[in-house]
């Protein structure tokens, strides 16, 4: 897997200059478990990265050490050209951040929770912030509760409380934890567009899900977590077209149709009596074509089924619905 | 967005920084006086004065019987204050700031609101000295109103003629008030180190009440162990032992020297409380 992800990489050179966020072989243990393992994490600017993995992989780690939330045991973190924690003050601010689920004081108003925390912004004027609040508070649909006080809201209007946060000045990056975790399809998809104006705004999004069919519908990028290593990142058209694209061979020969495939390199991931699948991992189809015509093999059908990112992360992740660890 | 972007500068320079802190601490002190929990507490301490001076007023004490002071309080009012003070200081301004200091950051990080401040960004070095400076105001604000609703209930119920002193001699009203001033500030000082205890703890846990119970339990440690003879010399360094030397105050020439070695030991114990809260905060892992 680790080369599958080199091979991305590689063939989509990107200096610091051009990332967003970059990070070299980020570690976190706590005990004698490595939550994070060496994750060398790529988002270029301007990308919407989709950052997936089941519970417990290290998604949410990773997005602390980013954020200066945790210290990492070994690597390092550029964010924006500066590195973290050392350019923190500088970087940050210009850092829209919603992790772990929206936060505020429950007693307070969600006009006077951000208010609070414009209030500790020093990058922001003090004369403007009325302004941006109500103008934040607006771009998510608050407004009507804006002087509610926080407890009173329903998970759905603390997620755009949440996401109001990360709009009370212009960002450059958005590091979002779970954003539509509590709302329902309409705010899903509010979310979902509010996410595509940012980015065509300019602003780079990175977005932790897993939910895999609305980061399918928005993410450029997407990277891949798994027991604290991350497996595979890159472009979700070259992830998903390289490396998990299924080719089914019909052939009266299927052992034989098997053993070429299996000389070629690729994985077998099923064989009937006249059909074999298998995974291409980045193979040009018609080469794989070319040699079962030139072994012999009588191909009567050849389709190359181009899995969604389900499929992907089905293969990369397991089946099971239990937690790894 | 244009006037945004214009809003926004990428760093805080010269001139600005002062507005920053004082936006910050604003915000803080909002929060802090604006929590109802606290607001209660306030007019608690606000309400013993009161309540002391009425029920003196009803029934005349005979001397030699209930809290400080209190034969003194018929013959001038100003003294009321000076009660309230010292039946506050065990109980209920220890109990009033381990609230506000032990929820100061545990409260944050219990309700996850500590990142949503941290990735801002606000410095954690920042961040406590906000908090610091916040639990302060409420510890001024609380010894405030205590002295101050002392001195006027006592005016009202038992007038302001002459103030007669400890030792005897009368002084002017101005002059009483002047060592009203000082006595608050003395207690003031004593719970300085209190509340420098408290922020300590509020850094170590996410649950605000462990914080809040351990500085009220450290308190109670601190009395008892002061009440008991054999620790000898020990019991000079304990934070509680000289709280109600204020009386010292109420002598025709107090010993200032001594008062002011007394007031040493909770601003020495404030200052190793408030190193141990930075070396924590500073270093410690936000994943609340």
């Amino acid at each position: 897997m680790t080369e599958l992800a080199t091979r991305v990489a590689g063939e989509d050179p990107a200096t610091a200059e051009d990332l967003a966020i970059r990070t070299t072989e980020l570690t976190r243990r706590f005990g004698s478990q490595t939550a994070v393992d060496g994750v060398n994490l790529t988002v270029p600017h301007g990308a919407v990265y989709g950052f997936l993995g089941p519970n417990g992989s290290g998604k949410t780690t990773t997005i602390r050490m980013l954020l200066g939330l945790m210290s990492p045991h070994a690597g390092t973190i550029d964010i924006l050209g500066g590195s973290i924690p050392q350019a923190a003050a500088e970087v940050l601010p210009r850092v829209g951040t919603l992790v772990e689920g929206p936060a505020f004081h429950p007693y307070l108003s969600g006009r006077d929770n951000l208010r609070r925390l414009d209030a500790f912004d020093a990058t922001t004027d003090p004369s403007t912030s009325g302004p941006r609040i109500a103008a934040a508070l607006d771009r998510v649909g608050l407004t009507a509760a804006a002087g509610k006080k926080f407890r009173r809201y329903s998970l759905g209007m603390k997620q755009r409380l949440g996401l109001a946060a990360t709009l009370l000045r212009p960002r450059d990056l958005l590091i979002l934890d779970e954003p539509t975790n509590g709302l329902d399809p309409q705010g899903t998809r509010e979310v979902r567009s509010l996410i595509r104006e940012l980015a065509a705004d300019g602003t780079t999004v990175l977005v932790s899900s897993h939910l895999l069919g609305e980061i399918e519908q928005v993410a450029t990028h997407v990277g891949i977590m798994s027991a604290g290593r991350l497996l595979k990142q890159g472009r979700l058209t070259d992830v998903l077209a390289e490396t998990s694209s299924l080719v089914r061979v019909v052939t009266p020969q299927a052992a034989g149709a098997a053993t070429v495939l299996e000389q070629l390199g690729l994985t077998v991931t099923d064989l009937e009596v006249h059909t074999v699948a298998v995974r291409l991992d980045g193979l040009a189809p018609e080469h794989v074509n070319a040699s079962l015509v030139r072994a012999g093999v009588p191909v009567r059908g050849f389709t190359v089924e181009r899995p969604a990112l389900e499929d992907l992360f089905v293969q990369l992740t397991g089946e099971g619905f239990d937690v790894v660890r | 967005m244009s006037s945004v972007d214009a809003a926004v500068s990428p760093r805080p320079v010269g001139a600005r920084r002062g507005l920053v802190w004082n936006r910050q601490l604003g915000s803080e002190l909002r929060l802090i006086f604006g929590r109802r929990r606290n607001l209660a507490m306030l007019v608690l301490v606000t309400a013993i004065p009161v309540f002391i001076g009425v029920a003196v007023k009803m029934s005349t004490p005979r001397p030699g019987e209930g809290p400080p002071f209190i034969g003194a309080l018929t013959g001038n009012g100003l003294f009321l204050a000076f009660t309230a003070l010292a039946v506050c200081l065990p109980v209920f301004l220890p109990l009033a700031i381990a609230v506000v200091a032990g929820d100061a950051v545990a409260g944050e990080a219990g309700a996850g609101t500590l990142r949503g401040l941290l990735t801002i960004p606000v410095s954690r070095t920042r961040l406590l000295m906000v908090k610091s400076v916040g639990v302060l105001v409420f510890l001024a604000a609380a010894v405030l109103l205590v002295t101050v609703a002392g001195l006027i209930t006592g005016a009202v119920l038992f007038g302001t003629h002459g103030v007669t002193l400890l030792s005897g001699d009368t002084v002017s009203i101005g002059n009483g008030l002047a060592r009203s001033a000082a006595v608050a500030t003395y207690v003031f000082v004593d719970l300085v180190g209190l509340a420098a205890i408290g922020l300590f703890f509020s850094t170590l846990t996410e649950v605000p009440v462990g914080a809040m119970a351990a500085t009220v339990v450290t308190v109670i440690a601190f009395a008892l162990m002061d009440s008991v003879p054999q620790l000898g010399g020990l019991r000079t360094v304990l934070l509680t032992h000289h709280w109600l030397d204020f009386s010292e105050l109420l002598r025709s020439s107090p010993d200032i020297q001594s008062l002011l070695g007394w007031s040493l030991l909770p601003l020495a114990y404030a200052a190793i409380f408030f190193t141990a809260a930075w070396a924590r905060i500073t270093t410690a892992d936000v994943t609340g």
